[in-house]
């Protein structure tokens, strides 16, 4: 039997998944990454991994991680694939258990298991504070093992550059870029998975890595791949600010117990131990007595801005709040926080054991992404699949914390055996399509990196990507006004006129990042349009998304799924049913007493 | 949003900051120092010189250059990418603050590796060397398999250090017996063997990773300097992994001898 080939692109959690899983299965993956594969974004990945494995007798169920989850994402996710992931949920940590991830233990030597966001139950394993490092090292080391047999081969130091599209349009292989030589070379499959991340660089500074950009899924979008619910984005609401990026504070340090005020008294200007207890503002557990320091993300996000802007009480003066863990004993520190507890060690001098955290909300997760199906994670394309934080799927308008690592690994669970199935149907493997097609695209593509290398122009490609990063930044993420949606949008265009204009400050042919960036740029530009217009068009409030000319959720026009597509140049929208055929939506109230 | 650390918010003080950097555009050409006057703000670290470079590249005496090549990832130390020899100390560029460096800063990339462009080093070894030592969990399948063993808390504090390792080169590059002239693996690799060796599963296979680290480049080419112990970012104990991975190699060669 002839055996396909299956292209992944992206090698974080979901894309390392989809590998071990098409390599498990006999499949030959070729596995393309911009960085080594270890140093993906995941490895950013703190507080843990949700699985209802209820080993705290506290009743927890599969169907309440569902329900939590649903409820969390404000009923905007389509609810088969969520009450699947997270059915799938206890296998998986067991699964990672046995690939040696280093979960933290309870005295009986089981995983332990601790509270996070928008829960009442301890559902998330975790390894320390650096859950998500653990369990990408343990795929990593997994996919070694297929390397070192043949099965999976690697291009680490790749850029991918687009689809390769017969005039069926149908997704023959892609086209990629070697980052050291500048080579540019296409590679025929069968299928290909894109776990291409998030797209954090589009708002300039975020918790992201440097290389979540959205080039990937912005350039498949504009090769007619179908993009959803852009509009929402997760704002964390605890990181430290900083200029080249918002440095998590994981959601975890909550769940351990810590404790998030502002002094009772506006521009307070003694140091924080020393404001005694009556007279700190602990306004999360005033507000949502339920739920307390641990209410989802977005209403965390909101309650910040609440004290820092309506109140006038961020700490003296200045848009931050005190995120307290100096009460927790030094010991329970250490075991379960000590990964970022060091972090805010380091970048800011201060040991946080003592002193408690400023910290601020700062751009950290896209819930929308690639529009795939509900049952293969196929996208609207035929050979081309989406896992990972790239999919739109699992969280709806909002994400609670520790479901992006089980959805990242269950995505790849699922897109690794679809595309095989996908793949073993095909009339006609990858090897009949005729070389022209191939060709067609690479010097396409070589066009464009020559057309940018030689001509002659005025701006600088940083200074246009700083600009986007303020605007988004400013107007596209926790409070959103259709005004500055709509200002925003002509401010990306104006962009995009002036990137016709990018000089290239480095013309060499190799190892330059100016170029790769340069493509990335343009990427970046089109969907932060995306986003921009999402927003505009969706007048309600739901999840993360949040408009105070339209507060409410309004199910009756808006209880729908934005799709967003690429026509000539055009982007187009079109919105689709929500299947919420498990769980009929219901208000989200995160401040009630019962 | 507007957040305390804006680019041109509160800085503004007036004070500079000096760095040089050792570029090298390819490998045919030479290696030469450039100087760059960089406006100081609070929190700066090496990155942002970087990336202050890649939008005005002009050295300090008016000269129009390149951005600078670097490799950089997750910006909080975790995914290993930016290590570079910053006034003559290897370590990760995002978490080196300029205010804790004497100037003018001087910056380099790491020397042990092949240099492919600026700050840009290939450590591809690394991972091929994690390959040869046999790195991982020999797990039968990623489908439903139930749990995993059962583990003490004190043996998965005592392990959990170990598999922070974040492969940045640092332990290398200081390391003596990393030159031209051999092909010592390195402490991070070997470190990884005492991971692997010690878990549950791993232990079953223990003999594989012992009879590949007792190979060419392996643990007998250590010769004790323990300057990787200082470098390291993660601290992870090192030189008691060479020393717990050298007890175990010799007890195998023992016990190989004596069955013949």
């Amino acid at each position: 039997m002839r055996q396909p080939k299956i292209i992944v692109v992206g090698g974080g959690l979901a894309g390392l998944m989809a590998t071990i899983r098409a390599a498990e299965s006999g499949v030959t993956v070729e596995l393309f990454s911009i960085v080594p594969v270890k140093r993906s974004h995941s490895v950013c990945a703190q507080g843990g991994i949700n699985a209802a494995k209820n080993l705290k007798g506290e009743g927890d169920s599969t169907a309440k991680h569902f329900d939590d989850s649903i409820y969390g994402g404000d009923f905007l996710a389509n609810q088969p694939p969520v009450k699947a992931m997270c059915e799938a949920a206890p296998g998986i940590v067991d699964m990672l258990d046995r690939m040696g991830v280093m979960f933290n233990r309870t005295s009986e030597g089981l995983l332990d298991f601790r509270r996070f966001g928008g829960t009442l139950y301890c559902r998330t394993a975790f390894a320390g504070a650096t859950t998500g490092q653990q369990m990408l090292y343990a795929l990593d080391e997994q996919v070694r093992r297929f390397e070192s047999e043949d099965k999976v081969k690697k291009y680490e130091g790749w850029t991918f550059l687009s689809a390769v599209l017969d005039e069926g349009k149908v997704c023959r292989g892609i086209c990629a870029m070697d980052l050291k030589t500048m080579e540019v070379r296409t590679f025929p499959a069968d299928a290909t998975i894109f776990c291409t991340g998030g797209i954090g660089a589009i708002f300039g500074r975020s918790t992201n890595s440097v290389v979540c950009t959205g080039s990937a899924q912005s350039a498949l979008f504009q090769q007619g791949v179908d993009y959803a619910n852009g509009e929402f984005i997760q704002v964390h609401p605890t990181a430290i600010p900083g200029e080249d990026k918002c440095r998590l504070m994981s959601e975890s340090a909550r769940g351990e117990g810590g404790r998030m005020w502002v002094p009772k008294k506006p521009g307070d200007a003694r140091r924080p131990r020393e404001i005694p207890e009556a007279e700190r503002f602990y306004f999360l557990e005033e507000w949502y007595p339920k739920y307390g320091n641990l209410v989802p993300r977005d209403i965390a996000t909101r309650a910040i801005h609440k004290a820092v802007y309506e109140l006038k009480q961020g700490l003296d003066g200045r848009p931050a709040v005190y995120l307290d863990v100096t009460h927790i004993p030094r010991d329970t520190l250490n075991r379960k926080l000590g990964g970022i507890l060091e972090i805010y060690e380091k970048f800011l001098g201060v040991d946080p054991r003592e002193e408690p955290m400023r910290v601020f909300p700062a751009m950290h997760y896209t819930m929308g992404g690639i529009w795939i199906d509900n049952e293969n994670a196929a996208t609207n394309v035929a050979g081309i699949y989406a896992a990972g934080e790239c999919d739109y799927q699992y969280h709806g308008a909002n994400r609670l914390g520790a479901n992006s690592l089980v959805s990242c690994i269950y995505g790849g669970m699922v897109a690794g055996p679809a595309s095989i199935r996908y793949a073993r149907g095909l009339e006609k493997g990858y090897e009949s399509v005729p070389a022209t097609l191939f060709d067609a695209e690479r010097r396409k593509q070589e066009f464009i990196n020559e057309s940018l290398l030689h001509q002659e122009g005025t701006e600088n490609p940083v200074t246009i990507w700083n600009e986007l990063g303020e605007w988004m930044n400013e107007h596209v993420t926790v409070v959103r006004h259709n005004k500055n949606l709509e200002r925003t949008d002509a401010k990306i265009q104006e962009l995009l006129e002036r990137y016709k204009k990018i000089n290239l400050s480095d013309r060499t042919s190799w190892s330059n990042q100016t170029l790769s960036f340069c493509r990335e740029l343009y990427n970046m530009l089109i969907l932060a349009r995306v986003i921009t217009i999402g927003a505009l068009r969706r007048d309600e409030s739901r999840g993360a998304h949040y408009k105070p000319d339209f507060t409410e959720r309004n199910d009756a026009e808006w209880l729908k799924t934005t799709r967003a597509s690429y026509d000539r140049g055009q982007i187009k929208f079109s919105y689709e049913r929500v299947d919420t055929g498990a769980i009929p939506p219901r208000a989200r109230r995160y401040d009630a007493q019962a | 949003m507007v957040t305390e650390t804006s680019k041109h918010g509160s800085a503004g003080s007036g004070k500079k900051v000096l760095v040089r950097f050792k570029r090298q555009e390819d490998l045919r050409e030479k290696p030469h120092w450039e100087e760059f006057s960089l406006d100081h703000r609070p929190g700066m670290n090496i990155i942002i010189c970087l990336r202050d470079i890649a939008e005005h590249p002009v050295t300090s005496d008016g000269k129009p250059t390149t951005p600078i090549a670097y490799d950089a990832n997750c910006l909080e130390e975790v995914c290993g990418a930016c290590a570079m020899v910053v006034n003559g100390r290897p370590r990760q560029a995002c978490s080196t603050l300029v205010d804790s460096l004497q100037q003018p800063i001087r910056v380099e990339p790491l020397s042990k590796f092949p240099i492919v462009r600026d700050m840009i080093v290939d450590r591809s070894s690394m991972f091929t060397n994690l390959m040869r030592m046999k790195a991982w969990v020999p797990i039968d399948g990623t489908y439903d398999l139930g749990p995993g063993p059962r583990m003490s808390p004190e043996t998965q504090e005592k392990h959990y250090p170990l598999s922070r390792c974040i492969t940045c080169g640092n332990c290398l590059e200081v390391c003596p017996q990393v030159n031209e002239n051999s092909a010592f693996v390195g402490a991070a690799i070997i470190s990884q063997v005492r991971l692997f060796n010690s878990h549950p599963t791993g232990a079953m296979h223990a003999r594989e990773r012992l009879a590949a680290v007792m190979g060419p480049g392996g643990v007998a080419d250590c010769a004790n300097a323990q300057n990787c112990v200082e470098v390291c970012p993660k601290e992870i104990p090192l030189t008691e992994s060479i020393a717990e991975i050298n007890r175990q190699a010799i007890r195998q060669a023992v016990v190989g001898w004596l069955l013949g």
